[in-house]
C-alpha cells in the first residue's frame, strides 16, 4: 500500500494505491493521518484501492471523522470498484456523503 | 493468523471431514436408522458449506448446499437411506473432495470436468429433494406449522432483525466481518443495513487492527433461525449476535433495545431505519419498557418457548450446539495438530543427541570415573526414552489406511459384479507415518488385483464348492523389527503353468530351469508381466506388480507372494518400522566396525564351536539346522588376518536365517541412520552409515540384501553341483 500526497491550490490530494486491509491497516492509518495534517481541503483518491476489508472501512470512517473534527473538508473521489462494492454492502455511501459515480455495469 | 493459513486449515479439515463422512456412509448401509451417523454426515456437509461460505468459495457452497438439503431430509426422516442414496452421497463426497483439491491446487474457476460432474450430481441429488419416498415415515408437511410464531402483539414486518457487534479481535483472528455479511446474502436478501461506525475511538487511540464495527440488519429470508445463526458460527465467541425472527413480539425488540450498548433512542432509530419496526410500534415499545422482569426465575428456554419467542427447534439446536462445543473442546484437548516438518526436525535433533551421548559415554569409560559413568548411564537411558517417544510421535495406526479400502472394495465389487467382503485385522498395528503415506498406492493395486483376477465370479465359486461371496483379507502385524502387511483372497490362486509359460515366452527364465513354486509365483513382479487373459479397466495390463515391487523396495521393504491353486493367494509386504533411528549391534572386522540392526539379530555363537569338521566352510550345523554363513571379511574385502576366535552373528529376515562371520562382537548401540550419497548406491549390503561415539564412521549392514546375496550364491553353487 502506498500513499501519495500532492499539495496545490490550497487543496491536498491524497492518492491511495493498493490494498486497504488488515495487513496494511497499521501502516495506512499512520500515513493517511500524516498526509491529512497539512491542508484545509483534502481530496482522497480511491481509484487504485484494489482490495478493501472491514479494517479498511474503519480507516475510511476514521479519516472522515478526524477531518470533520479538525474542521477540514475531506472528500473521497474516484472510488474503485472494490470500494464501491463495500459501500454498497454496508449501505454507507449516504453516510460518507461523497458523490459516487455509478457505473452502469453494477446496476 | 494469516488468511492463507486459515484456508489451508480449512482444506486439511475438510479432507478429514470427508474421510469421516465416507467411513460413516459405508457403515450406515448396515444400520440405516442410526441417527448419530446420519447427524454426523449432515454435520460434515454443513460444516464444509459454512466454512466455504466464509471464504467466498461459491462453487463449493452451491454444491454442498444441495447435498446438505438432501441430508436434511434424511435427518428429518423424509428420506430413507438405501444403497442407491449412499452411492450418490459417496460420489457427492468425492466431488466435494475434488472441489477442495481444486482449491488446494490454487482455486479459481472449476474445470469443465468438475462443472460437468457438478451438474450430474446436482441432478441426481435433486431427484431426492423433490420426490417424496413412499416408505418414509409420516411427518408433518411443514414442520414450521407445528408452532405459532407470532402472538397477537407481533409486529407487522416480515423481516428478520439481526444485530451484530463484532469483538475487538475478529480481524486479528483472520476473519473479515464483511465476509459474514456477504455470506448472509446467500440465505436471503438484506433489505436494510445500518453500519455502526461510532464505536471507533479517536484517532490517537484507535488500533487499526482492532474491529469496532457493528451492524443492524433487516433481513428477508425463508431460512430458519438455526440456519441464520449458522452463518455466524465462526465468530460466535467473538461477536455479540442477536437475531429476532419476523413478527417477533414487541417485548423482544424492547429487550434488544435494552441490551444493545448504544443509547436506547439510537437503537430505536436504527430499528426504524432497518424497517424492523414502524414508528408507532417503536413508540409502543418504549412505553412498555417498564413492565417486565417477572419471568426471571424460570428456565430461560421454557420462558422463551412458552412466549413463542423462539422456535422450539431453535432451543434444541442451541442445546445440541452447546454439547457439541463441549465435546469438541474435549477432543481438542487431547489432540494437537503439528507440522510434520517440526517432527522431522525433532527426530533429527534426537539423532544428533544420540551421537553426542555416545561420545560422552566413550569419554566417561576412558576416564574410568565412577561418578561420571553413573551420570552418563542415566543420561543414555533418558536419551533412549526420548528417542523412543519421539519415534512414536511419528507412528500412526494402519487402520485408517485399511478402512479406506472398504470404499475401494465396495466400488470395485459393484463394477465387477462380484460380491466381496473385506475383512480387516491388525488395524491397530502402528508404523511410521511416511511409510503409511507411501504404502497406499501399492496396497490399492494389490487389492484391486486380487478382486479382479483373484476372486472368481460367483458361479465359478459355487461350482468349485466355495461360498458365493468372496473374501478379501487385509492383515498387519509386527515381526522382527518390521511390519508385515498381508493382502489375501480366497480366489482361484495363481496358475503355475501359465506363469512359467509366459515367463519362458518373455525370456525371463529359460526352459528347463529348475524353479521352486515360490520363485515361479514371484515372477509376476517382473516388469511387463501379466497373465490375465482379458484386460479390464482395473488391472491386468501388466503394469503394476512391478511398480508395486519397486515402490516397496524404495521403502527398504520386500514383497513376496504365496498361492495355492484353487484356494487363494496371499501377498506379504514387509516394511521397516521406522526410517530414521534403529537399535544397532556393533560388530568388528579388522579395524572396521559395522552395525547390524538389533531387531534382526537372533543370537551370537562362536564359529569354531559349531562348525562341522567336515564342512565346506559355508554352512554351520546349528542345533541340527543348516545355517549358511557369509564372511564379512571376504564380503567387504577387509585386509589382514582373521581373528583367532571368529564369531557368528545369526540374523533373520522374514523366513531366512543367515550367519555373519565377524572378528569381534562389540555390543549394542543406538544408531541414527544417515543415508549414503548416490555415488555409493550400487554397493549392495550397505544400507547407510552412522557416526560412532569416537567420531568414527561405521557402515550399517543391509541384512535383507546380504541374505539375498547369500541365497543367490547358494543357488549358484547348487546349480553348479547339479
Amino acid at each position: 500500500m502506498e500513499v501519495h500526497v500532492e499539495n496545490g491550490d490550497g487543496c491536498c490530494r491524497i492518492g491511495v494505491d493498493g490494498e486497504l486491509t488488515i495487513y496494511t491497516a497499521a501502516q495506512a492509518k499512520e500515513s493517511l493521518l500524516a498526509a491529512m495534517a497539512e491542508a484545509g481541503e483534502i481530496e482522497m483518491n480511491l481509484a487504485h484501492v484494489n482490495e478493501i476489508d472491514a479494517a479498511g472501512l474503519q480507516l475510511l470512517a476514521l479519516v472522515k471523522r478526524e477531518a470533520a473534527d479538525r474542521q477540514q473538508s475531506l472528500q473521497f473521489v474516484m472510488h474503485s470498484q472494490a470500494v464501491l462494492d463495500l459501500l454498497d454492502l454496508c449501505n454507507l455511501a449516504g453516510v460518507f456523503g461523497d458523490p459516487v459515480v455509478l457505473s452502469s455495469a453494477i446496476h | 493468523m494469516n488468511l492463507d493459513e486459515v484456508v489451508l486449515t480449512f482444506i486439511a479439515e475438510s479432507r478429514e471431514l470427508l474421510q469421516n463422512m465416507e467411513d460413516t456412509l459405508l457403515r450406515i448401509e448396515q444400520s440405516p436408522e442410526d441417527e448419530e451417523m446420519i447427524n454426523a454426515i449432515f454435520r460434515t456437509a454443513h460444516t464444509i458449506k459454512g466454512s466455504a461460505g466464509l471464504f467466498g468459495l461459491d462453487y463449493i457452497v452451491s454444491f454442498t448446499h444441495v447435498a446438505e438439503s438432501v441430508l436434511d431430509r434424511v435427518r428429518s426422516g423424509e428420506l430413507r437411506i438405501d444403497g442407491e442414496l449412499v452411492a450418490v452421497l459417496l460420489s457427492s463426497g468425492d466431488h466435494i473432495g475434488g472441489l477442495i483439491e481444486h482449491l488446494a491446487a490454487g482455486g479459481g474457476e472449476p474445470s469443465a470436468e468438475l462443472q460437468e460432474n457438478d451438474r450430474k450430481l446436482v441432478a441426481a441429488l435433486q431427484a431426492y429433494l423433490h420426490h417424496g419416498v413412499a416408505n418414509a415415515p409420516a411427518v408433518a408437511d411443514e414442520p414450521e406449522q407445528a408452532y405459532t410464531r407470532e402472538g397477537g402483539d407481533g409486529v407487522e414486518t416480515d423481516l428478520w432483525h439481526i444485530s451484530l457487534r463484532f469483538g475487538r479481535d475478529v480481524l486479528r483472528n483472520g476473519m473479515d466481518p464483511l465476509s459474514f455479511i456477504r455470506y448472509l446474502c446467500t440465505l436471503g436478501d438484506i433489505e436494510h443495513i445500518v453500519t455502526l461506525l461510532n464505536n471507533i475511538p479517536p484517532a490517537a487511540e484507535m488500533d487499526p487492527e482492532s474491529c469496532y464495527l457493528g451492524f443492524e440488519i433487516g433481513f428477508r429470508s425463508d431460512a430458519d433461525k438455526a440456519a441464520i445463526e449458522g452463518v455466524f458460527e465462526f465468530v460466535r465467541e467473538d461477536c455479540e449476535i442477536r437475531i429476532l425472527p419476523p413478527h417477533s413480539k414487541i417485548a423482544d425488540y424492547l429487550k434488544l433495545i435494552a441490551e444493545l450498548p448504544e443509547e436506547d433512542l439510537r437503537v430505536g432509530e436504527m430499528l426504524l431505519r432497518c424497517g424492523t419496526l414502524t414508528e408507532s410500534e417503536l413508540d409502543a415499545a418504549l412505553r412498555l419498557q417498564h413492565g417486565k422482569g417477572k419471568d426471571a426465575e424460570r428456565p430461560l428456554g421454557e420462558v422463551l418457548v412458552e412466549a413463542h419467542m423462539v422456535q422450539p427447534p431453535v432451543v434444541e439446536a442451541a442445546l445440541d450446539k452447546q454439547k457439541q462445543v463441549k465435546d469438541h473442546k474435549n477432543s481438542e484437548a487431547s489432540l494437537i495438530r503439528v507440522d510434520a516438518d517440526k517432527l522431522d526436525q525433532l527426530i533429527n535433533l534426537v539423532g544428533e543427541l544420540i551421537i553426542a551421548g555416545a561420545s560422552t559415554n566413550l569419554i566417561a569409560q576412558r576416564s574410568g570415573e565412577a561418578d561420571l559413568l553413573e551420570a552418563t548411564a542415566t543420561l543414555s537411558r533418558l536419551v533412549e526414552e526420548v528417542r523412543d517417544s519421539a519415534l512414536t510421535l511419528r507412528m500412526v495406526q494402519i487402520g485408517a489406511t485399511f478402512n479406506r479400502f472398504q470404499r475401494v472394495v465396495r466400488d470395485v465389487s459393484k463394477e465387477l459384479g462380484k460380491d466381496i467382503d473385506l475383512v480387516i485385522s491388525g488395524a491397530e498395528t502402528e508404523l511410521d507415518k511416511t511409510v503409511v503415506e507411501k504404502i497406499g498406492d501399492p496396497l490399492t493395486h494389490l487389492v484391486r488385483n486380487s478382486m479382479d483376477h483373484g476372486i472368481e465370479p460367483a458361479e465359478l465359486r459355487v461350482a468349485r464348492g466355495k461360498p458365493a461371496k468372496g473374501t478379501l483379507k487385509l492383515n498387519a502385524y509386527h515381526d522382527a523389527g518390521s511390519i508385515v502387511i498381508e493382502v489375501s483372497d480366497d480366489g482361484g490362486g495363481l496358475n503355475k503353468e501359465r506363469i512359467l509359460n509366459k515367463a519362458i515366452e518373455r525370456g525371463l527364465v529359460t526352459d528347463g530351469e529348475n524353479l521352486s513354486d515360490r520363485e515361479i509365483y514371484n515372477l509376476i513382479f517382473e516388469p511387463g508381466f501379466s497373465t490375465a487373459e482379458s484386460v479390464s479397466n482395473l488391472s491386468g495390463r501388466g503394469v503394476g506388480m512391478d511398480v508395486v515391487k519397486r515402490n516397496i523396495t524404495a521403502l527398504r521393504g520386500t514383497v513376496t507372494l504365496d498361492s495355492e491353486e484353487g484356494k487363494g493367494t496371499t501377498v506379504r509386504i514387509r516394511l521397516p518400522l521406522t526410517l530414521a533411528i534403529i537399535d544397532g549391534f556393533l560388530v568388528g572386522v579388522g579395524n572396521a566396525v559395522y552395525v547390524v540392526p538389533l531387531d534382526m539379530v537372533v543370537e551370537c555363537i562362536e564359529r569354531a564351536a559349531w562348525e562341522n569338521a567336515g564342512g565346506d566352510g559355508r554352512y554351520l550345523n546349528l542345533r541340527g539346522e543348516v545355517l549358511p554363513y557369509l564372511r564379512l571379511r571376504e564380503h567387504f574385502e577387509v585386509e589382514g588376518e582373521p581373528a583367532r576366535r571368529e564369531n557368528v552373528v545369526v540374523v533373520r529376515y522374514g523366513e531366512h536365517k543367515v550367519g555373519l562371520v565377524v572378528d569381534r562382537l562389540m555390543g549394542e548401540f543406538q544408531t541414527v541412520i544417515k543415508p549414503l550419497s548416490k555415488v555409493f548406491s550400487h554397493i549392495h549390503g550397505v544400507g547407510g552409515f552412522t557416526i560412532l561415539g569416537s567420531g568414527e564412521v561405521s557402515l550399517i549392514l543391509d541384512v535383507p540384501s546380504l541374505i539375498r546375496q547369500g541365497a543367490d550364491s547358494q543357488e549358484q553353487q547348487m546349480v553348479a553341483q547339479v
